[in-house]
C-alpha cells in the first residue's frame, strides 16, 4: 500500500507537469487550431532561464518572474514570426512547422545555455512529508499547489472576464468574434503568451525534482501531447485529467514493471488513443471550457 | 453617412463586386436585394472590413474607412449581424449578449440587457442556456441583439429572414423598424425583397457584383424588372 502510494506521489507530480503542457498545447489549439509542438521548449526556458539568471546572482523569485517573462515573448514571436506568416498552411504543415521552431528553439538555448544539467534548490527545504507510510517532498506540494492555482486562474479568466469569453468565443468562430470587435490577432498574441508562461511555470516549479536541460523540452512536449490527445484536445479539463492520468500510468509502470519502460508509456497513450478514442476522454463537448 | 464609390473585391481570380456605388444618409432603413451569389454577402464583408477591397472607396461619416481594421469599424459603430447568424453555439445566450460589448461606445451595459430583453422576452428566458440549443428565430434575435450591444450607428443586416417562419420574418422585421424609429441607420441586405421592400425608405437590386437599379422601396415593388426577377409576379 505504501509502496503505491509512493508510485502514485510521484505520478501525480510529474502528472501535474505534463497537465500544465497539456493545457498549453490546449490554449493555443483553441486559439488558433495549431497543435504546438514547441510547448515543452517554453517549459524548458522557464527551468533554464531561472538557473542561470539565478546564478547571475538574482534572487530566486525574480529570475522565475523573469523566466516567464523570456518564455512568454518568446511565445509571442513564435506567433509573429512563424505561425502568422503560416497561417493559410494545412494543419501538417504547421505541426511540422513548430517542430522546426522547437528544434531552433533548443538550438539557440544550447548556445546561449549550455548542454549541462541543471537544478535549482528546492523552495521550502528538502525534508519530506510522512504521508500514510509513503512521503511527499515540499517540492512536489509546490508542482501541485502551482499547477492548482494555473487551473483555479485559468477557469476565472476564462468564464468571469469578458477578455476571457472573447478567446473562447474567438476559438468558436472567428468571423462572428470580428464581427462585435474582437481583435482577434492580439487574442492569438495572448493566448501563445499565456501558454508559453504557464508551460515556463511548470518548467520552473519542477526543476528542483527533475533537473533541468536544454533539451527537457522534446519529452515534455511528447507527453504533454499524450495528455492533451487522452483528454481530447481542445479540452481544458480533459488536459488536467489526461495529465494526470499519464504521469500516474507512467510511474505505476516504472515503479511495477520497469523503468526502462516509462517514456515508453506517453507513445502506447498516443497510439491507444489514436487508434480506440480518437475523441479523447472528453471528446469534444464544446458546451464547457476552462 | 456612408458612401459607397466603386468598390471592388475578389475571392482569388472571382471578382464577386464589380464596382458598386452606393450610399445611405442618417437614420434611413436601405435595403439590398438580390439573387443568390449576387454578391450580397460580399458587399457586407467588405464594409465591415473581414474581406478586403480591391478598388473603391468606403466613406463612413466622412472618413475613408476602406483600409480600417473591423475593430476599428465596429468602434466607429459599424455593426453587422452576419448571415447565418453566427452566434457561439457553446456560450450562454447572456454571454453572446456581453461579447457583444468588447468595442462598445457608452457604458450602461446592464440596461441595454434589459431593453433586449424587453425586446425579446424569450432571451431573458433562456438567458442561461447555450445559445446553440435556441431556435433559428431565436437566435436571430440574439445575433440581432448581440450587434446592438455595441450601440451600433449603421447596422448591416444580412438576411436575418433566412430560413424563418413568415411570423417570426415579421417579428425581426418589426424589432428592425423600431430600431429605425430609434434612429439607427439600416443597411437590410434580403433575398426576400417583398419583405425587405416594404419597411425600406430606398433599395437597392444587385446582380452579379453590380447594382443594376436603385428607387425609393415602394417604387421598386411596383417595378416590373423587380416583380418578375424576385417577386414572382
Ligand atoms: N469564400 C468564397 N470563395 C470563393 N468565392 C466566393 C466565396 N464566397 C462567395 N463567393 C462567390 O462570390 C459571389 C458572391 O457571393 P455572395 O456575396 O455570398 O452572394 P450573396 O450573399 O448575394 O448570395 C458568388 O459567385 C460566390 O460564389
Ligand atoms: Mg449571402
Amino acid at each position: 500500500m505504501s509502496e503505491f502510494l509512493q508510485f502514485a506521489f510521484s505520478g501525480i507530480t510529474v502528472g501535474a507537469v505534463y497537465a500544465m503542457v497539456a493545457l498549453g498545447f490546449t490554449i493555443i489549439y483553441n486559439a488558433s487550431d495549431v497543435v504546438n509542438f514547441a510547448q515543452g521548449e517554453f517549459v524548458m526556458l522557464g527551468g533554464m532561464s531561472t538557473v542561470f539568471l539565478a546564478a547571475f546572482g538574482l534572487p530566486l523569485p525574480l529570475a522565475a518572474l523573469l523566466a516567464i517573462l523570456i518564455a512568454a515573448l518568446t511565445g509571442v514571436a513564435l506567433n509573429k514570426l512563424v505561425i502568422e506568416p503560416a497561417r493559410d498552411a494545412s494543419v501538417v504543415t504547421l505541426i511540422i512547422i513548430t517542430i522546426g521552431a522547437s528544434i531552433f528553439l533548443r538550438g539557440i538555448a544550447q548556445v546561449i545555455f549550455d548542454k549541462q544539467f541543471h537544478r535549482l534548490p528546492s523552495f521550502s527545504g528538502d525534508d519530506p512529508i510522512a504521508v500514510l507510510g509513503a512521503s511527499l517532498t515540499p517540492q512536489s506540494l509546490w508542482v501541485l499547489g502551482g499547477a492548482a492555482v494555473i487551473v483555479v486562474l485559468l477557469y476565472v479568466f476564462f468564464n468571469r472576464t469578458l477578455f476571457g469569453k472573447s478567446i473562447l468565443a474567438t476559438s468558436h468562430n472567428r468571423l462572428a468574434a470580428q464581427l462585435v470587435g474582437v481583435n482577434v490577432r492580439f487574442v492569438l498574441m495572448i493566448s501563445f503568451a499565456l501558454s508559453a508562461a504557464i508551460g515556463a511555470v511548470a518548467g520552473i516549479l519542477v526543476t528542483p525534482i527533475t533537473l533541468t536541460s536544454y533539451d527537457v523540452g522534446t519529452m515534455l512536449a511528447l507527453k504533454g501531447f499524450a495528455a492533451a490527445m487522452l483528454g481530447g484536445m481542445g479540452n481544458p479539463i480533459g488536459a488536467v485529467v489526461g495529465g494526470l492520468l499519464v504521469g500516474l500510468a507512467e510511474a505505476l509502470g516504472a515503479g511495477y514493471l520497469s523503468s526502462e519502460y516509462k517514456d515508453a508509456v506517453a507513445f502506447v497513450i498516443i497510439l491507444a488513443v489514436l487508434f480506440f478514442l480518437p475523441r479523447g476522454l472528453f471528446g469534444k463537448t464544446g458546451t464547457e471550457r476552462v | 453617412m456612408l458612401e459607397v464609390e466603386g468598390l471592388t473585391s475578389h475571392y482569388g481570380r472571382i471578382q464577386a463586386l464589380k464596382g458598386i456605388d452606393l450610399e445611405i444618409a442618417e437614420g434611413e432603413l436601405v435595403a439590398l436585394v438580390g439573387g443568390n451569389g449576387a454578391g450580397k454577402t460580399t458587399l457586407l464583408r467588405t464594409l465591415s472590413g473581414v474581406q478586403p477591397a480591391s478598388a473603391g472607396r468606403i466613406i463612413f461619416r466622412g472618413r475613408d474607412i476602406t483600409r480600417s481594421s473591423p475593430v476599428a469599424r465596429v468602434g466607429q459603430g459599424i455593426c453587422q449581424v452576419p448571415e447565418g447568424r453566427q452566434v457561439w453555439g457553446p456560450i450562454s445566450v447572456e454571454d453572446n449578449l456581453r461579447l457583444g460589448t468588447v468595442k462598445r461606445r457608452g457604458s450602461d451595459v446592464a440596461a441595454d440587457l434589459e431593453r433586449m430583453y424587453a425586446m425579446f422576452p424569450v432571451l431573458k428566458e433562456k438567458r442561461a442556456q447555450a445559445a446553440g440549443t435556441l431556435s433559428g428565430g431565436q437566435q436571430q434575435m440574439l445575433a440581432l441583439c448581440r450587434a446592438l450591444m455595441a450601440n451600433p450607428d449603421l447596422l448591416l443586416l444580412d438576411e436575418p429572414s433566412m430560413g424563418l417562419a413568415p411570423l417570426l420574418v415579421d417579428q425581426i422585421l418589426e424589432a428592425v423598424l423600431a430600431l429605425k424609429a430609434q434612429g439607427v441607420t439600416v443597411f437590410l441586405v434580403e433575398q426576400n425583397a417583398f419583405a425587405a421592400l416594404k419597411i425600406a425608405d430606398r433599395g437597392y437590386v444587385i446582380e452579379t457584383g453590380k447594382i443594376v437599379l436603385c428607387d425609393r422601396g415602394q417604387t421598386l415593388l411596383d417595378n416590373d424588372r423587380v416583380k418578375e426577377a424576385y417577386l414572382g409576379i
